[in-house]
């Protein structure tokens, strides 16, 4: 394929609940090891617009490429549940609040889907749990349960659950707005090293600071259309758009 | 109040009881099938299936137990159905019981936050193996205080089945009052025997609650 190019397109993705549509004609290109925030105010689409990239929401018109092949493709009911459990292991998901497995330990979260998805021996799983959660900072807490944990180890261990499927693109929602401010850095700071790792990642945060150090886009969304986008700096420090200053200048107050 | 009439048929009534713990052991099985098989209908994907688990609820719990065990042990015959008093009394209580643990399973069921299966789905588990790895395992430890109530009435629903003439206590009961002329130490003594079962039933759940306790 020509356009390839493009590791991750969003071709004019529309989505409506009922008669609410809240995505309109958005359209989106991220290269392989890009990382892009989407930023916005409550109820602008971010969200479903994340959701809609591994088909938790569907769309209702447009479509979600990975790598070359289509996410939402149209297939009959059972061969469709088949393709997208392969395309879902593939795209790493990491919810705000959480959503670890409370009847397991840290290990048993992220070795329960490769063990019953890829296969592996509980001796592959342990290596894996363990260089996960070392990666993650959480090897002390590996036989803990979630409800031992604070917020910010359980998105920790939320986000090594994620990358033990080895996926190619990891997709962030607020990942640490339910987190305590002291508990924010943490989270933030694995991500951060995942960004090093030239991970291709999309976020979705309230956290214009983290969006300005990380990324490599900002696409700002509002009403479920892209108002603007563009790299960090045009778009936080030369916003073109009415609505992006105003945002901007919202949040920044509610910052201070 | 006569003891020492109360010791002397107190055997009988052990006898009674343990007809009284069969019963309720075979009722509460096949009401957990039939529990498990509503529930999986109410939550199917079909709506026919979701019609016939709410009408399956609505008539058995919508009308008295006592009448549905008589349609079945007395009408039965009727309709080319013929069972002893036994037979019908596990089977309609069972039936019954399944209409209310029914709605005890699906409700444990639909309380699971809905981003586990999010989770679960996200990591590119099924649907079958996001039931079954992380909804089921969670909602089965919410289900055993309430399937632990459901139990408890079961239980007391059992002397119903007096009434179809199978000899488990109440009807023990009945029949000493016959012969003796003492109800106040006859149904004493099958209400204290209830308690029992009942009370160590009861501990059971307790104990199974707490071992299962998310830690
Ligand atoms: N399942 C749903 N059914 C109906 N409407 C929905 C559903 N999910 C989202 N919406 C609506 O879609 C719109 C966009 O929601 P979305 O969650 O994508 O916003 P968001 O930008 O993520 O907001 P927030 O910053 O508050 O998370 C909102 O108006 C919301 O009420
Ligand atoms: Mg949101």
């Amino acid at each position: 394929m020509t356009e390839s190019n493009d590791f991750v397109q969003i071709r004019h993705a529309q989505k409506s609940f009922g008669t609410l549509e809240v995505l309109k004609d958005i359209s989106l290109n991220v290269a392989r090891g890009q990382i892009v925030a989407i930023i916005g105010p409550s109820g602008s689409g971010k969200s479903t617009l994340l959701r809609a990239i591994n088909d938790l929401d569907a769309l209702t018109g447009g479509e979600v490429w990975l790598d070359g092949v289509q996410v939402n493709k149209k297939l009959p009911h059972r061969q469709y549940e088949k393709h997208i459990n392969e395309m879902r292991q593939q795209i790493g998901m990491v919810f705000q609040h959480f959503n670890l497995f409370p009847h397991m330990t840290a290990r048993e979260n992220v070795t329960m889907a490769p063990k019953m998805l890829k296969g592996l021996t509980a001796e592959e799983a342990d290596a894996l749990a363990e260089e996960q959660l070392d990666k993650v900072g959480m090897l002390e807490r590996i036989d803990y349960y979630p409800s031992q944990l604070s917020g910010g180890q359980k998105q920790r261990v939320a986000i090594a659950r994620a990358l033990a499927m080895k996926p190619k693109l990891m997709l962030f929602d607020e990942a640490t707005s339910a987190l305590d401010p002291e508990l924010v850095g943490e989270v933030n700071q694995v991500m951060k090293k995942l960004a090093e790792e030239h991970m291709t990642m999309i976020i979705v945060t309230h956290e214009m600071d983290f969006a300005a150090s990380v990324c490599d886009r900002v696409l700002f969304m509002d009403q479920g259309v892209v108002v603007e986008e563009g790299p960090p700096e045009q778009v936080f420090g030369n916003p073109q758009k009415d609505r992006t200053r105003a945002f901007l200048r919202k949040e920044l107050d509610e910052t201070e | 109040m006569d003891i020492d009439l109360m010791m002397r048929v107190y055997p009988f009534f052990l006898e009674a009881a343990w007809t009284t713990i069969l019963l309720s052991v075979l009722t509460a099985l096949l009401g957990l099938a039939c529990g498990a098989l509503g529930a999986a209908a109410r939550l199917s994907r079909f709506t026919s299936l979701r019609l016939l688990g709410a009408t399956y609820v609505s008539i058995f719990r919508g009308t008295p137990a006592l009448i549905q065990l008589f349609i079945l042990y007395f009408g039965g015959p009727q309709v080319g159905i013929q069972l002893d008093a036994f037979e019908a009394g596990v089977i309609g209580l069972g039936i019954n019981a399944g209409a209310y643990m029914t709605e005890t399973i699906r409700g444990a069921i639909i309380s699971i936050d809905k981003g586990q299966r999010e989770a679960a789905r996200t990591l590119g588990l099924s649907q079958f193996q996001a039931f079954y790895k992380v909804i089921l395992p969670q909602a089965a430890r919410l289900m055993v205080r309430p399937l632990g109530v459901n139990l408890n009435m079961l239980i007391k629903a059992t002397a119903l089945v007096a009434a179809i003439s199978v000899v488990e206590l109440t009807y023990t009961a009945q029949r000493y009052i016959g012969s003796t002329y003492k109800p106040f130490e006859m149904f004493l003594l099958a209400g204290v025997l209830y308690m029992i079962i009942i009370y160590a039933t009861g501990r059971g759940v307790s104990w199974l609650d707490r071992k299962v306790r998310i830690t």
